[in-house]
């Protein structure tokens, strides 16, 4: 499928001289979820803003549905809605009007019909003539939500959606997402939770000091991360693994006095049981057992940390 | 052109005013009242006729330019200073427009108030004096250019501003004075020469001469030059306006 954003080389270095992002490269394909992780200052919010237009870019090109968001502005943005992080509203506004006034900016033309459906969704009707001071911040995020997606935007930026929201308004917000990603929109959102990542998104992307360390399936990512090992102590070094135990491919280390066994957690049976029953029975006798999982927070320290995992 | 969106600037910016309609139409027919009470009653008492008119009516074009010029202004500082301040400026940077459309919304809708408020005072001078204008068509269009030139000048100041005391500070220590130095409640004849001479320096002499010709039919400096001097001047925010948006300045990071 052909990429919807794409993103090459991209450099941005501020006034200050400080380098915010360091070569970024990265495709998002049509109608897809990508979340991307990153500790605070990582680059996140430099990164949609630069796509975005809302900071220039140093160097390096970005575009969106095949229109460079420099030379092609005006169709590159026509095709985004963005959800900032900061929860910028004019506070003496009424919903309504925002939400129209979002919709005119973007050069589409009044369609009040459409705006219902949008804030009905994002169960905002009832306060469509409430003014934004008057709501809470949960529902002020639903605003700015309901702003970007007034222009019905074919590519959804949500910049942390959930940062300081409930757990019934994260589960909703989950909800929304994937009503729009069923509609066909490209969500790219950034999140510090992992469980996020894991619930919504197709793939995962970690950034960190401005650089993309890793973006990858995360059903390959959670398959790397639903591998556990045991590691069997053995009272006394052996030579090789005895061969009744062949069947549980089993790794001699620590110069032949333990066993690593690796097993999926999220399979029906780990094979622990019969593993341990059938060490017995080939004479190998146990001084101690520890287990040991990857889980993706430990694969995104370990990137962020700076050494590969 | 992305007229969708300069339309629903205008209509968001012109929301605002609507809002407060009622502050926005009294606080200029009380003003002007005060103004003929003071100047025109306790002043205008001692001082008979300047060049022929009565300075009741000597004194209307100054005081509609002297508000037009400041609620022009500080319509369009704040118009624009507002969204960089609380941040919805992220919208208008990553909209599909160009500065053209974003110009004409904020400096449209500030200079429709500020002529708004200018045909209120208009009007509530004919309650005081007997008017009469000479020159209508070039009173309106001296009082729109009027409108839209310091709508752009306040729309460059809102850009350049970084906090509140500076978006007061220009229109309070340079336009309030050239205003006033204008000759907004005097004809410049009745200055001793050397002050003529340096109040030809300033810009706002013209605007006000070329004004009141409209009205009476005579002025301080030829009309020519009026229009020459309004004229440069909008050239001049325009291309001021122009640079900041090729170079991002003060707006994008
Ligand atoms: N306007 C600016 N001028 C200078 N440096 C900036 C500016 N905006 C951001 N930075 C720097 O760029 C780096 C990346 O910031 P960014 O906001 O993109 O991080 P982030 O990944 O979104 O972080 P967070 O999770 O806290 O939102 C930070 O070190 C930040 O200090
Ligand atoms: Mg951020």
């Amino acid at each position: 499928m052909a990429a919807i954003l794409s993103v090459r080389d991209l450099v941005k270095r501020y006034d200050g001289g400080f380098e915010a992002l360091s070569g970024v490269t990265l495709d998002i394909e049509k109608g897809e979820i990508l979340a991307l992780l990153g500790p605070n200052g990582a680059g996140k919010t430099t990164l949609i803003s630069t796509i975005c237009g809302i900071t220039e870019g140093t160097s390096g090109s970005v575009t969106v549905g095949g229109h460079d968001i420099v030379n092609g502005y005006r169709d590159s943005r026509r095709m985004i809605g963005l959800v900032p992080q900061e929860i910028n509203l004019e506070p003496f506004e009424r919903v309504i009007n925002t939400v129209r006034f979002s919709r005119g900016l973007f050069g589409k033309p009044k369609n009040d019909a459409y705006l219902e459906k949008v804030l009905r969704e994002l169960s905002l009707w009832d306060k469509k003539d409430s003014r934004i001071m008057e709501l809470s911040g949960g529902m002020k995020r639903r605003v700015l939500i309901a702003k970007a997606l007034s222009h019905e935007p074919e590519v959804l930026f949500l910049d942390e959606p959930t940062a300081g929201v409930d757990v019934e308004l994260r589960k909703d917000m989950w909800k929304i997402v994937a009503g729009l990603k069923a509609s066909g929109t490209t969500i790219i959102l950034t999140t510090h939770y992992i469980e996020e990542a894991e619930a919504i998104a197709d793939r995962i992307g970690v950034i960190a000091k401005g650089e993309l360390l890793l973006v990858e399936e995360k059903q390959a990512l959670l398959t790397r991360m639903g591998q556990k090992q045991l590691q069997i102590d053995l009272t006394t070094a052996i030579e090789a693994v005895p061969d009744a135990l062949a069947a549980y491919k089993l790794e001699l280390v620590d110069t032949g006095r333990a066993l690593l066994y690796s097993y999926d957690t999220r399979g029906e049976r780990t094979g622990i049981t019969s593993l341990l029953a059938d060490l017995a029975s080939a004479g190998l006798t146990m001084r101690d057992l520890q287990t040991k999982q990857s889980s993706l927070e430990d694969i995104f320290v370990g990137l962020v940390a700076g050494d590969a995992a | 052109m992305n007229w969708q969106a300069v339309r629903s600037i205008y209509v968001f910016e012109m929301a605002r005013f609507f809002r407060t309609l009622m502050q926005s139409f009294i606080s200029p027919v009380i003003s002007t009242s005060l103004y003929f009470v003071v100047f025109g009653a306790a002043i205008g008492s001692r001082i008979d006729q300047v060049d022929g008119v009565s300075y009741g009516a000597f004194i209307v074009p100054g005081l509609i330019m002297l508000s037009v010029m400041t609620q022009a202004i500080s319509n369009a500082s704040f118009g624009i200073y507002f969204p960089k301040f609380i941040g919805t400026i992220y919208e208008l940077l990553s909209a599909p427009v160009n500065f053209l459309e974003i110009v004409i919304g904020y400096v449209g809708a500030a200079a429709t108030k500020a002529l708004f408020i200018g045909v209120v005072i208009l009007a509530t001078s004919a309650l005081f004096v007997d008017l009469q204008i000479q020159y209508p068509f070039a009173m309106i269009a001296f009082m729109l250019l009027t409108c839209v030139s310091f709508a752009l000048f306040g729309f460059i100041i809102g850009i350049w501003a970084q906090n509140f005391e500076q978006l007061q500070l220009i229109p309070l220590l340079i336009v309030t004075p050239l205003v006033f130095l204008g000759g907004s409640f005097y004809s410049i004849s009745m200055l001793p020469p050397i002050w003529q001479t340096i109040t030809l320096f300033n810009p706002v002499v013209y605007l006000i001469s070329g004004f009141r010709w409209a009205f009476f039919g005579m002025a301080d400096v030829p009309i020519g030059l009026s229009l020459l001097a309004i004229a440069g001047f909008t050239a001049l925010c325009l291309i001021a306006v122009w640079r900041i948006f090729k170079t991002g300045w003060r707006i994008r990071k």
